[in-house]
């Protein structure tokens, strides 16, 4: 191709003081799937901003198909070629809207389109959409009802309709499983074939490795490296991204004490395997499967948030059958729940009152809070687990992705546990604070049980000390992380039928 | 610099309008600074003020109650039943009125949480409700010392002293029989939300539900439990709000407090742009009633006619919303 989809010169941005975008030059082909990596805080939201229109450059400029572009706002940014799928899925859809008539939005929106809805001819049309865009749904479905990877869908297939020079996706699977997400690249191997030029952010190498015609990475503000010779050097690209060489983790195996949490013939649900399983004092186990393996139940079970059908759960040899989360919670077990912006921050409050929420009672003198307590517990864990804040009076929304998950994870080490159930510990959370909370956690593990529920074996391999494979509610492999047999893992994650591996005592 | 000025403004541009309309109605209208006219104006926001304040806690834990009008006159009329037609002394009408309150927060609580209703509609059927209930003891009178009862009987009770002390009595302050006890109350009841929703965990963990529910949930937090909690205060405080109405008017007029619901919903909601809070506060919302209270009081002593008073507050209302949620979220947006 001769012109380039998109092409960005020397793109400037500061907030204040602070030089958020210190000349930017990136270029975007046709066809093509650009990744963008970069760890939180160096500039990727702020120059999708810019490019979708949301923020001025302060400097610098950009040509789009060899047009000067210098979008007013978002919807000018659209009627450009330019169109964002967000990270929150939510914002591209309509939930209560069907299926057909979220894929027609936008042609409703155009002042042509007349008074009346021709019901006939917006399904017909909805159903060509879906057919181009390999969506396999139910048109009639309420969008509500559908999965996320399917919301998903219906998102870029909306961006899709306006027929863009430019895709841009922001963190498109940080949501989704892996089979989903296998769903999202196949979509997003057939716009490349239609000529889109797609720039993809993301942190997770394996949606990356899967992807990638180029990667570019940035930090501070600026492109610290640009790779499109194949094969591309990912591990040059993080070494880009992190300032410093990418070192596998080293995990000190520890096999742990005495066993705290006991599993016994404990079925998920009515029909399920029975499942049994030990944690022990200091022990990290990593519970991983797909979605809809089972984990989410099993930490919903734990947690006091649902019953299990049949079976025990015994805490330091005493049975344990918490009643609600409240009930858990003072039985000494607690979980960091899986997507934090729905399920953790308390978006009005600031940094010590995020992280002191479940423990205020301990923190207060009868009823009334001791703010002066609540701040320095909040500033010890501040220290501890590296938190970049100015204040722990600063709002939430002012820190990182990773750092709001720091936030999150502190919550729960404010007092000991008996069992901690970290859910998805790393989503969207950038690999220098992935890597912060890994150790924390690792260091602090004695005089608990720790579970940690994960999609990702890299995630796994990095914090574990024992590794558990979930599959249709069943336990179907256990691996110590000591020289882990990775086909045989990926084997019992995929459910092929069960391997030599199995349980070890 | 901009950005410092926008943050000053949001902080203290509600707080320095409210001074410079006292400055401005102190020189323009002869009278208006003066105690006697400020105990004026605390007298006439106190009732909605209790009002507000009870709603303030609704709106804490991210709810509404449409009820606290009906739930407030309910309270007038059962409090001159119970003295005037059962005879009761003032302890038990006094009681009587509270716990019909936290009955009324209870039921609203339960439809909301137990029923899954949402809460303007539970509230606004409970409001419906009320305002019938309280007109069929009496078919629709209202009830005074002397009436004549369906079974042709003399109403002879009367409302004790000490029932109408709670309305009429006046602390000497400055000046002789200046203070009026309601406003005692409303300053009371103002200062213990206060210290509930700002200085308490309780209070806290309500503010945590408003902002996120399920996150709240999701540490611990006995959500359902605190919900109710929010809809029974302000239950019982609409509830005082009708007890101090009755002991002031001395009957139980069947057609009194029909602005109660609206005056102290939008003394709540003032109270959101009152250092630049964004959020449901009792320190706003007390400012919030006072503000009111302040701007028509100027208004009356310069000859402003009093039809002109609900255009004035909706006016109010509205600004005091603008500045709340369009100049907050610009200065959030501007923050990154």
């Amino acid at each position: 191709m001769s012109v380039d989809a998109l092409k960005v010169n020397g793109l400037q941005k500061s907030f204040g003081k602070n030089h958020v975008l210190r000349g930017i030059d990136v270029t975007l082909e046709p066809g093509s799937v650009t990744v963008l990596m970069g760890a939180n805080g160096a500039g990727k939201s702020t120059l999708v901003k810019v490019i979708c229109g949301h923020q001025r450059a302060d400097g610098g400029s950009m040509t789009l198909a060899g047009h000067p572009f210098d979008p007013a706002n978002a919807a000018d940014a659209i009627r450009q070629g330019v169109v964002t799928v967000h990270q929150s899925i939510d914002d591209g859809v309509i939930p209560d809207l069907d299926v057909a008539n979220n894929l027609m939005l936008d042609r409703l929106v155009e002042r042509s389109h007349g008074l009346f809805v021709r019901e006939r001819h917006l399904r017909a049309a909805a159903a060509k959409v879906a057919a181009e865009m390999g969506i396999d749904v139910n048109l009639r479905a309420r969008v509500s009802d559908l999965s996320v990877a399917d919301r998903q869908m219906i998102a870029i297939a909306r961006a899709m309709a306006r027929a863009p020079k430019v895709l841009i996706l922001d963190e498109p699977t940080s949501s989704l499983s892996a089979t989903e997400a296998d769903r999202l690249f196949a979509l997003i191997d057939r716009l490349r074939d239609q000529g889109v030029a797609i720039l993809y952010i993301s942190h997770r190498m394996s949606d990356i490795r899967r992807i990638a015609d180029r990667i570019i990475v940035m930090r501070d503000g600026a492109i610290s490296g640009t790779f499109d010779t194949a094969p591309l050097d990912y591990e040059a690209a993080v070494t880009a991204m992190l300032g410093h060489r990418m070192t596998d983790v080293d995990v000190a195996v520890q096999s742990g004490s005495g066993p705290v949490l006991e599993l016994s013939d404990l079925r998920l649900t009515q029909g399920a395997a029975p499942i049994n399983l030990e944690a022990r004092d200091g022990e990290v186990v990593a519970l991983v499967g797909l979605l809809g393996s089972g984990k989410s139940r099993l930490a919903e079970i734990l947690y006091g948030m649902a019953r299990p059908a049949s079976g025990t759960v015994r805490i330091n040899g005493e049975n344990y059958a918490p009643s609600s989360v409240e009930d858990a919670v003072a039985q000494g077990v607690f979980m960091s729940p899986k997507d934090r912006g729905t399920n953790a921050v308390i978006a009005a409050f600031d940094i010590a009152d995020n992280m002191t929420l479940p423990f205020l009672k301990s923190l207060s003198v009868g009823s009334l809070l001791s703010a002066a307590r609540q701040k320095t517990r909040a500033q010890e864990m501040v220290g501890q687990l590296g938190i970049v804040c100015q204040s722990v009076s600063d709002g939430i929304g002012t820190l990182s992705g990773g750092n709001q998950q720091k936030v999150m994870i502190a919550r729960w080490l404010l007092e000991p546990a008996q069992v901690l159930l970290l859910d998805e510990p790393f989503q969207g959370v950038d690999i220098g604070a992935r890597r912060d909370i890994g150790r924390h956690i690792r260091a602090t593990a004695t005089g608990r049980a720790t579970l940690v529920f994960l999609a990702e074996i890299d995630e796994a391999l990095e914090i574990a000390d024992r590794i558990v494979v979930m599959n249709e509610g069943a336990i179907v492999g256990e691996h110590k992380n000591q020289n882990v047999d990775l086909a045989a893992l990926v084997a019992n994650i995929s459910g092929a039928q069960s391997t030599a591996t199995g349980p070890q005592p | 610099m901009n950005d410092r000025f926008l943050d000053f403004a949001i902080r203290y541009g509600f707080l320095i309008l409210l001074f410079g309309l006292i400055v401005y109605f102190s020189l323009a209208a002869p009278g208006f600074f003066g105690p006697l006219s400020a105990a004026f104006v605390l007298q006439s926001v106190a009732i909605t003020g209790i009002l507000a304040l009870g709603v303030t806690c609704t709106l804490v834990v991210g709810g509404f109650d449409l009820s606290i009008g009906a739930v407030a006159t309910s309270a007038l009329m059962l409090s001159a039943y119970s003295m005037v037609i059962l005879e009761h002394p003032t302890v038990v009408a006094v009681f009587l009125c509270l716990g019909m309150g936290a009955l009324v927060g209870l039921i609203n609580g339960l439809l909301i949480v137990k029923f899954r209703v949402p809460d303007l509609l539970a509230t606004l059927g409970m409001m419906f409700l009320l305002i019938g209930l309280q007109r069929i003891p009496t078919q629709g009178n209202s009830i005074a010392t002397g009436m004549t009862l369906t079974d042709g009987t003399v109403a002879e009770g009367t409302f004790s002293a000490a029932f109408l002390w709670l309305g009429r009595h006046r602390f000497d302050v400055v000046i002789d029989r200046l203070l009026p006890m309601p406003v005692v109350i409303f300053i009371g009841i103002a200062v213990l939300i206060w210290l509930f929703l700002g200085f308490t965990r309780h209070g806290r963990l309500m503010y945590a539900i408003g902002s996120n529910e399920r996150a709240a949930a999701l540490v611990g937090t006995p959500v359902n439990r605190y919900k109710i909690a929010a809809y029974m205060i302000s239950g019982v405080t609409a509830s005082i709000g009708g007890i101090l109405l009755a002991a002031r008017l001395g009957r139980g007029d069947i057609a009194s407090g029909n602005n109660l619901l609206l005056d102290s919903v939008a003394a709540a909601l003032i109270g959101f742009a009152v250092l630049g809070a964004a959020r449901p506060n009792a320190f706003g919302t007390a400012i919030g009633a006072l503000f009111v209270g302040i701007l028509l009081q100027g208004m009356t002593m310069m000859n402003a006619p009093y039809y002109t008073q609900d255009f004035v507050k909706g006016a109010v209302l509205v600004a005091a919303l603008v500045f709340t949620f369009y100049l907050s979220s610009r200065r959030s947006g501007a923050g990154h």
